[in-house]
């Protein structure tokens, strides 16, 4: 599929909203989703090095 | 067993006699919310007309919904849920005769009342036996899923709104089905398919609805 | 050596926790290659739509994020009642994981079926049967999540969980067949999406491309979320506690 130009690539027939919206809107939840994850096994990760764990004799 | 289950049924109906208001407030809530749509949606006939099945069927729904806390809230608070637990009794007749009882005052004055309702939206006369038939055979299978909702989130916070978030997309095909009896009967072509789709959805939720509630509350019994 | 394979090696939390990590990093790599030539195959090999013009393109990402949608769901449902009848922690752990993908998923598939809609059907939302069912099935996702969250036991949200999961399961064809016949005998009112484009091959071919994208994504994002679930859950165990020292 031969675009012709980048204008044209990312004019998208004129559809360019909501083939991109789709496209960005996508992207940005996943890439949500792993920075969630990632700042959840840091926290996780924090609360257990600052309480200590019951098998370190802590509560 | 029989003679328990009566004596369940007789039980929950004294308390809910006792506790009238009760009762009253959700006949009153459901009445309300029927009359909310007119009112938000404008005068016209002909749409209202149109609109009478859907409004009534989801106003009962939600007014079932508001009642379902009821039915294992008050046992569970005074211990008698427990004894329930540990009895003789299987638990999943003992959950049909509540969920029986609980019907009996909460969605079968909804059904008495809904011919009156539909007046109200001028639904043609004729036709008031098909929604009444199709809310009575409703409003149980709401009654048995709700039972496994209300099983669910027994003692939890968040209370209500939890409960509701998690029966009401377990009740749209009931409401599909249901409000699509008296609509089709409408247009002519009779809600017969409809009733009969009704029946076995009830069938299917009394068979299956109180064991899984059973289960239900034995998890949240831990 | 007799050859007997040890299945249950890996059903403790901590045997499977190293190997979750190592699954979701090949996983993660796999889907990054997939959807690279999903996407590389939906916007330079697949021909414009003759009828929907360069709009149809937004297909490439709404059928297989409603694929996963429903997969997912059903996968859940299969570890939640795994680990109810066998009353192991780790298959509920799956469970729960799995869970807020199955829902971003779902909302993708909503969100995209929406903007395909606009320039397609002329609305931004059409009471369609798979889009209401679709609407439905994230309700259901999130009763799910929103149970476990209400309950502060473990063992009693999963078992919760698993039972509200399972009626789920049960009830979706019910009500993907109540709706569906809904949606046709009110067809007046709805404009009909089974015309959809004919497929070419190169279409389908991307498709399937960026199915697997998501499905090896979904997988590694789960693995990823189990490990968090067992780092909160399993605080009481020295294998944790070497792991938070030795991450330090």
């Amino acid at each position: 599929m031969n675009w012709g130009s980048l204008e044209n690539f990312l004019a998208m027939g004129g559809y360019a909203f909501y083939v991109w919206g789709s496209y960005l809107v996508t992207l940005g939840l996943v890439i949500a989703e792993i920075v969630l994850l990632a700042l959840r096994k840091r926290s996780a990760l924090a609360r257990l090095r600052l309480h200590g764990t019951a098998a370190q004799g802590n509560r | 067993m029989l003679a328990t289950l009566r004596c369940v049924i007789h039980r929950d109906l004294l308390l809910a006699a006792r506790r009238s208001s009760d009762v009253m407030t959700v006949l009153l809530f459901f009445v309300l919310v029927v009359s909310l749509f007119p009112l938000g949606i404008g005068p016209d006939p002909a749409l209202l007309r149109t609109i009478a099945p859907g409004v009534i069927w989801v106003a009962a729904l939600l007014a079932s919904m508001l009642a379902l806390q009821r039915i294992f809230a008050s046992d569970h608070a005074d211990g008698t849920l427990e004894q329930m637990l540990l009895g003789a009794t299987p638990l999943g007749m003992t959950v049909v005769a509540k969920v029986f009882a609980h019907w009996l005052v909460s969605g079968l004055p909804l059904v008495l009342i809904s011919p009156v309702l539909a007046l109200q939206f001028d639904f043609p006369q004729e036709l008031l036996g098909i929604l009444a038939l199709s809310l009575a055979l409703g409003t149980p299978v709401l009654s048995l899923i709700g039972a496994i909702g209300a099983a669910l989130t027994l003692g939890l916070r968040g209370g209500g709104a939890l409960l509701s978030l998690l029966v009401l997309p377990l009740y749209v095909p009931v409401l599909i089905i249901g409000a699509g009896a008296a609509e089709s009967a409408v247009s002519g072509l009779g809600g017969h398919a409809q009733l009969l789709l009704l029946g076995a959805l009830l069938a299917f939720a009394g068979a299956f609805g109180p064991w899984a509630a059973a289960v239900a509350l034995r998890i949240s019994s831990e | 050596m007799s050859g007997n394979i040890n299945w249950f090696k890996y059903s403790s939390p901590q045997t499977f926790f190293p190997l979750a990590g190592k699954l979701a990093f090949w996983f993660g790599a796999l889907a990054l290659i997939a959807c690279a030539a999903g996407v590389y195959l939906g916007f330079f090999v697949a021909p414009t739509d003759a009828q929907q013009g360069e709009a149809y393109r937004i297909i490439f990402i709404h059928v297989p994020a409603a694929w996963m949608s429903m997969f997912l769901y059903l996968v859940m449902a299969f570890w939640a009642g795994l680990g109810l009848t066998f009353n192991t922690r780790l298959s509920g752990m799956m469970a729960s994981a799995i869970a807020p993908t199955g829902a971003l998923f779902t909302f993708i598939a909503l969100w995209t079926g929406s903007l395909w809609g606009k320039p397609t059907w002329g609305t931004w939302w059409v009471w369609d049967a798979r889009l209401t069912s679709e609407l439905i099935l994230l309700f259901l996702y999130f009763g799910f999540m929103a149970l476990q969250a209400a309950i502060d036991d473990p063992r009693r949200a999963d078992k919760a969980g698993a039972v509200l999961a399972l009626l789920g399961v049960v009830n979706i064809p019910i009500i993907y067949f109540s709706v569906k016949w809904w949606n046709t005998l009110h067809q007046g009112a709805s404009v009909s999406l089974t015309k959809a484009p004919t497929m070419a091959a190169t279409m389908l071919t991307g498709m399937a491309a960026m199915a697997f994208g998501f499905w090896f994504y979904s997988i590694a994002a789960a693995l990823m979320r189990a490990r968090c679930i067992m780092l909160e859950r399993e605080r009481a165990s020295e294998w944790v506690a070497d792991y938070a020292r030795r991450s330090g």
